[in-house]
């Protein structure tokens, strides 16, 4: 009986049929639009919940009134005038912070001097909250555009110094090897094997970058602020204008969003060469 | 056998007096001299641990970090090829190559240098699209671009299959005959050196024990009686008794 077990053919292999062959392991295949399904599954809830009357309308506005609210805010040119202040604070922080945070990682990461004296302050700056550091800055620097810029430039040059000096720390030493065989000169080693090595760590600080610019803006957009989306939503506050508000919170969620994806766009051209678990 | 102290054409490349290497407490090259011949064929076979890959290290001057003393005259102009094909994965084929050189006919020499190991049109191509023996006839490529005075191999074909292996040596031997560098190829397939190279060189506990010229017609091939003498000699000085 068992021996009857052994020796019959193992159908499951042939019946497959002459599809494009799937790893076994890994997640399988894409999934078309994929990305879209779960926020438009959490959209549709909103809305039958706002249609069948479970959402009270001072809680939580229905999403057509939030459209119509938004239509009005770009009619009368609200939105965009709070939108082009709040992204040129982003944008400058962004620049400066990641321009700073890829100097440190260069100078920690390549230098055992600078690592030193680099590496712990970066890191207790880590364990401190941007919003922690916001009354010290206001002493400072005052309320001004200063004071906001500097604020996300403090959170954005945290993830991409951490990210990337990671990434120069965990290139191939067989690599390192090469370069010294090819009798490289510094400048070449820098520009062929570290940056583009630390390239793909660099990238990934820089998807947590962007989203962070756009955090540490609602933080500072909402404490003594006369512009920007965070202040069109504190204003909101005070009236109960949850439709206003939410507009503000779409539009947040939107440019994390955009952002974050052009990043990935970026990261997937710029690492074409890689083959990895998803592809 | 004749034992064969210089080099075929007189003129040296490689030149070590006393060479020592040590890991603690472990002495792997004990007091070793060695010299090579402009452009002769030197294979270095030896049992794992013997201390083979350590002098290739020392001549190429990678082993910064190990302690040692003696004097190592190498050319200025020398290549390493890797057992594994080291490209540099973010890099297309050609930047691979050209990684060492510089000036304004880089790319071209780059080209043909993929040319000679049969891989023109795949000079824009990434490394991981290559099979395992296109990517070390790249590396050959980018150790040979250069011109260098010595070459040196460290187990190159040891990663590959049997037939890709037969392949490699062929266009190994084509290309040395071609750019004439003095060659150190360290192996432990005996077969391999008797092959490829003018001269075999033992290693065993930090010393070269046996020092042989291998003269045989070309092509070379097992059915060579002198062939399988060489062979069974090294084999035995390896410590392996052979039938018959």
């Amino acid at each position: 009986m068992t021996a009857s077990v052994l020796t019959r053919p193992r159908t499951s292999a042939a019946a497959v049929p002459a599809r494009r062959p799937r790893r076994r392991l890994g997640p399988g295949r894409a999934i078309p639009f994929g990305a879209v399904l779960g926020p438009v599954l959490l959209l549709s809830l909103w809305a039958i919940g706002s249609a069948a009357g479970w959402l009270d309308t001072r809680t939580l506005s229905a999403p057509w009134t939030v459209v119509t609210t938004a239509g009005e805010l770009v009619a009368d040119g609200r939105l965009q005038e709070n939108l082009a202040v709040s992204a040129q604070r982003a944008g400058l922080g962004l620049a400066i912070g990641t321009a700073i945070g890829t100097v440190l990682a260069l100078m920690s990461g390549l230098s055992r001097w600078g690592e030193a004296i680099l590496d712990g302050p970066v890191q207790i700056k880590r364990a401190i909250p941007g919003v922690a550091l916001i009354p010290l800055l206001v002493l400072w620097l005052g309320i001004g555009e200063q004071m906001k810029v500097i604020t996300i430039v403090l959170g954005v040059f945290v993830p991409v110094y951490i990210h990337t000096h990671n990434g120069l720390r965990s290139i191939d030493s067989r690599y390192v090897e090469l370069g010294e065989s090819l009798r490289l000169r510094p400048g070449v080693f820098l520009r062929r094997i570290v940056l583009p090595g630390a390239l793909p760590g660099f990238l990934l600080g820089m998807r947590f970058a962007v989203v962070g610019a756009w955090l540490s803006l609602v933080v500072v957009e909402q404490i003594n602020s006369t512009s920007g989306i965070g202040y069109m939503m504190e204003l909101a506050r005070q009236y109960g204008q949850t439709d206003v508000i939410i507009v503000g919170l779409v539009l947040y969620g939107l440019l994390g969003l955009l952002s974050d994806g052009a990043v990935r766009l970026a990261q997937r051209k710029a690492l074409s060469w890689r083959r990895t678990l998803a592809d | 056998m004749a034992t064969h102290p210089g080099g075929l054409t007189g003129t040296r490349t490689v030149r070590t007096r006393g060479l020592r290497r040590g890991f603690g407490e472990r002495t792997v090259l004990d007091g070793l001299d060695l010299e090579i011949g402009a452009g002769e064929f030197t294979a270095l076979l030896g049992r794992s641990g013997s201390g083979k890959s350590t002098l290739l290290r020392a001549l190429a001057g990678l082993d910064r970090d190990v302690a040692g003393s003696g004097v190592i005259d190498v050319p200025e102009k020398s290549s390493v090829v890797f057992q594994d094909a080291r490209l540099l994965p973010w890099q297309h084929v050609l930047d691979n190559v050209v990684l060492g050189l510089s000036g304004p006919d880089a790319a071209q020499r780059g080209r043909a240098a993929l040319a000679e190991v049969g891989l023109s049109g795949r000079e824009q191509a990434w490394p991981h699209q290559l099979s395992g023996g296109e990517q070390q006839r790249v590396a050959l490529a980018r150790a040979l671009v250069s011109e260098p005075d010595l070459l040196l191999a460290d187990e190159p074909f040891g990663a590959l299959d049997a037939l890709t292996r037969l392949r490699m040596h062929d266009l190994l031997r084509e290309l040395c005959r071609r750019h004439r560098p003095a060659v150190l190829l360290v192996t432990h397939d005996v077969d391999e050196a008797v092959t490829l190279a003018d001269r075999v060189l033992v290693i065993d506990q930090g010393r070269i024990t046996v020092d042989t010229a291998i003269d045989l017609p070309e092509p070379r091939s097992h059915r060579q009686p002198r062939f399988l003498a060489y062979r069974e000699s090294l084999l035995r000085s390896l410590g392996v008794e052979t039938e018959g």
